[in-house]
């Protein structure tokens, strides 16, 4: 029989810091080969089409764009909640409120015309992803309550609250009965990088941009410095002054703010409307851009676009091969799962042992054991 | 009276599947674990059993494959968190999103097909008692099971010498490690029991609650039963109140929506999950009572040193 044994590396190691990653990609791979090849699908044939020709032409590299923007700004706010041990999840929920929040100008107001309106959304956005954000903050702060479970639960509710908006009192009265909101007016709407060439709007500006800043922020500002601390000891943390409640809203309004401008700005470039349903779970999806980018901004635009590929893929295999796009969420969970089992080998050695081979010190320790048991 | 009784066993179907993924997941917890896929595990139960139950016709069979297929998976988060000592959120976060992908993927040819539904139990004579023979005894096998369930799990946990081992490696693992005790292994097993409980409570969705596949169909009631556990503090039988608690509250929101309360029947659907939030802020609040009943290894890697 074999055992696995982690031994602890003297200090994290560099190669693998950086191999992780692609080592996880390539298992995602051939697991991916296998599943393909269980469904019956020649896998080289389903690689082609989920991972080369969706990024074939230049309109398709606009659409991974569209994809990559709300994942890429939901993950670079959610690497400073993780790199800090606080565990936003509901990201989800907090995209929608920012979306919900934002269109309130081109729904309640559509008459308000002109270069400030988009900007007022936007800000708008942000402080609706903030706010809902700020509940599981506030609850872990001041109730001491688990922020995972409550996050969470959050997104169902943001989830049938925009349900009964778009079916209640936002609907469109002139919408035939469908459950969405007015067209927003050509003011709100977000402009489109190069009408020309493809649909990329500025919402993949806002997520370069935010990745760059947040990267200067947990490399070369005091308050990254806080976070890094905090999250990997928060005695230390405390001993240095740096307040845990702070740091704890601090992550969920930035994660928020970020995660409600994604929202914004997914319905206001990508969509042009409010629906019942405006995500195909961005804010689940980014945690795993989070991971899969090492929690770096840098990686995390790389990552994103990467994630944003397994979708398109996805929706090409569907109508290729007669796949389910459920594929895509497999490939994500696949690569969530490898990313964290590569990257134990940062920190440990992985030793494969024959039980049979020579006994390690600690079996002499283990043998003692039973003994002590009956003596008690 | 008869809509007291229906009102009552329906609250029992809803408050099942909670009480026995929330039992499960209280095992994995006491031994040191926090295993965030529950719902993940949840939902390929209900998938594996919708799918053996579809294709053999027999519902028991379903059951059972809904228990292998939770504690298969289940398996998949022990060798990642247990044998390469990844971190527990992020392991849990990543089975939950997997299993979602999967079984949607699995159950891609499900959709709309009809299943089969176990049978009530139906003891002559005694079911027909006016009200509490249906309630004794006419409700569905897996009610029984979920019973049987958390008095077995309160015995072990609390009355024998493995179960207070378990309880041990969940206070110190570092402690437990020194006296021999094969911390690892304990909590594997834990692991695997918390994955077929979650199996079990799938497949009671998919073969008894609504006998049929649809995607997502657990909706939160992974997450919910976590929210169990701590609300619970840890202990089996308030498990049992919370689960029955949450059960009338399901129950109660489709109730009014049925009977037209004039409130959006969103609102309503949202109650659940709004009543969770509200119970984990009133457990939570007394912080020294949460220090003392949480497992103090809850969620820490462990790796043995030789």
């Amino acid at each position: 029989m074999m055992r696995l044994e982690l031994v602890k590396r003297p200090q994290r190691s560099a190669l693998f810091s950086a191999l992780s990653p692609f080592i996880a990609f390539a298992l995602t791979i051939i697991a991916g080969a296998i599943m393909f090849a269980l469904l019956g699908v020649n896998p080289l044939t389903a690689f082609r089409i989920y991972f080369v020709e969706p990024v074939s032409q230049v309109w398709q590299l606009h659409e991974l764009a569209i994809k990559a923007a709300p994942l890429i700004l939901i993950a670079v706010g959610l690497s400073v909640c993780y790199k800090a041990n606080i565990w936003n999840i509901g990201a989800e929920g907090q995209f929608i409120f920012g979306a919900i929040f934002g269109s309130a100008i081109p729904v309640l107001f559509p008459q308000f015309e002109g270069p400030l309106v988009l900007p007022l959304m936007l800000l708008l956005g942000m402080v609706g992803g903030a706010a809902y954000a700020a509940i599981p903050a506030f609850l872990k702060t001041r109730f001491n309550t688990n922020e995972i479970l409550t996050s969470l639960m959050l997104v169902y509710v943001a989830q049938l609250f925009l349900d009964w908006l778009v079916r209640g009192p936002w609907r469109d009265p002139q919408g035939h009965g469908f459950p969405q909101t007015i067209q927003f007016g050509d003011s709100a709407v977000l402009p489109e990088l190069m009408p020309d060439a493809g649909r990329a709007n500025w919402g993949f500006v806002f997520a370069l941009v935010a990745a760059v800043l947040i990267w200067i922020m947990m490399g070369r500002m005091l308050k990254g410095f806080e976070v890094r601390v905090l999250g990997s000891s928060p005695r230390a943390g405390r001993f240095a002054g740096f307040g845990l409640s702070r740091m704890v809203f601090f992550a969920f309004l930035l994660s928020g703010a970020l995660a409600g401008l994604a929202g914004i700005s997914e319905v206001s470039g990508a969509i042009g409307q409010l629906q019942p349903v405006i995500s195909p779970g961005y804010g689940f999806t980014a945690i795993i851009v989070a991971f899969l980018g090492r929690l770096n901004p840098l990686g995390i635009i790389a990552a994103g676009l990467v994630l944003a590929l397994t979708y398109l893929g996805g929706e090409a295999v569907q109508s290729a091969l007669g796949i389910s796009d459920k594929v895509a969420r497999v490939f994500q969970g696949m690569l969530l799962f490898f990313v964290l089992g590569c990257d134990t080998l940062i920190h440990y050695r992985i030793r494969l042992i024959g039980l049979a081979l020579t006994k390690p010190e600690g079996a002499a320790k283990l043998e003692a054991a039973p003994k002590l048991k009956e003596a008690r | 009276m008869d809509i007291t009784v229906n009102i009552l066993l329906t609250i029992a179907t809803a408050a099942t599947p909670l009480l026995i993924a929330a039992i499960g997941e209280l095992v994995v917890e006491r031994s040191g674990v926090l295993n965030l896929g529950v719902e993940g595990m949840m939902i390929m139960g209900a998938v594996g059993g919708f799918g053996a139950g579809y294709l053999t016709g027999s519902p028991w069979l379903g059951l059972l494959a809904a228990i292998v297929m939770g504690a298969v998976f289940s398996l998949l988060f022990a060798v990642m968190t247990l044998s390469l000592a990844t971190n527990q959120v992020a392991t849990g976060l990543s089975l939950t999103l997997l299993g979602l992908g999967l079984s949607g993927m699995i159950g891609t040819s499900f959709v709309g097909q009809p299943g089969v539904r176990l049978p009530n139990l139906d003891i002559p004579g005694l079911s027909s008692i006016p009200v509490v023979g249906k309630l004794l005894f006419g409700q569905d096998p897996v009610f029984y099971i979920s019973i049987a369930l958390t008095a077995a799990v309160m015995w072990f946990l609390f009355k024998t010498r493995t179960g207070l081992t378990l309880r041990s490696i969940g206070d110190s693992h570092a402690s437990a490690h020194a006296l021999g005790i094969k911390v690892i292994r304990y909590r594997y097993l834990s692991v695997i029991f918390g994955g077929a409980c979650a199996g079990l409570a799938g497949g009671h969705l998919s073969l008894v609650y609504t006998p049929q596949w649809v995607e997502n169909m657990t909706a939160g009631r992974g997450w919910i039963a976590l929210a169990l556990v701590v609300f619970a503090s840890w202990r089996p039988w308030r498990v049992l109140a919370g689960a029955y608690i949450f059960g009338a509250v399901w129950i109660g929101q489709l109730h009014a929506q049925a009977f037209g309360i004039p409130v959006p029947s969103q609102m309503l659907s949202s109650l659940p999950y709004l009543a969770t939030v509200v119970v984990l802020v009133l457990i939570s609040r007394n912080k020294r009572l949460t220090m003392m009943n949480t497992p103090a290894s809850l969620g820490q890697p462990f790796v043995p040193d030789r």
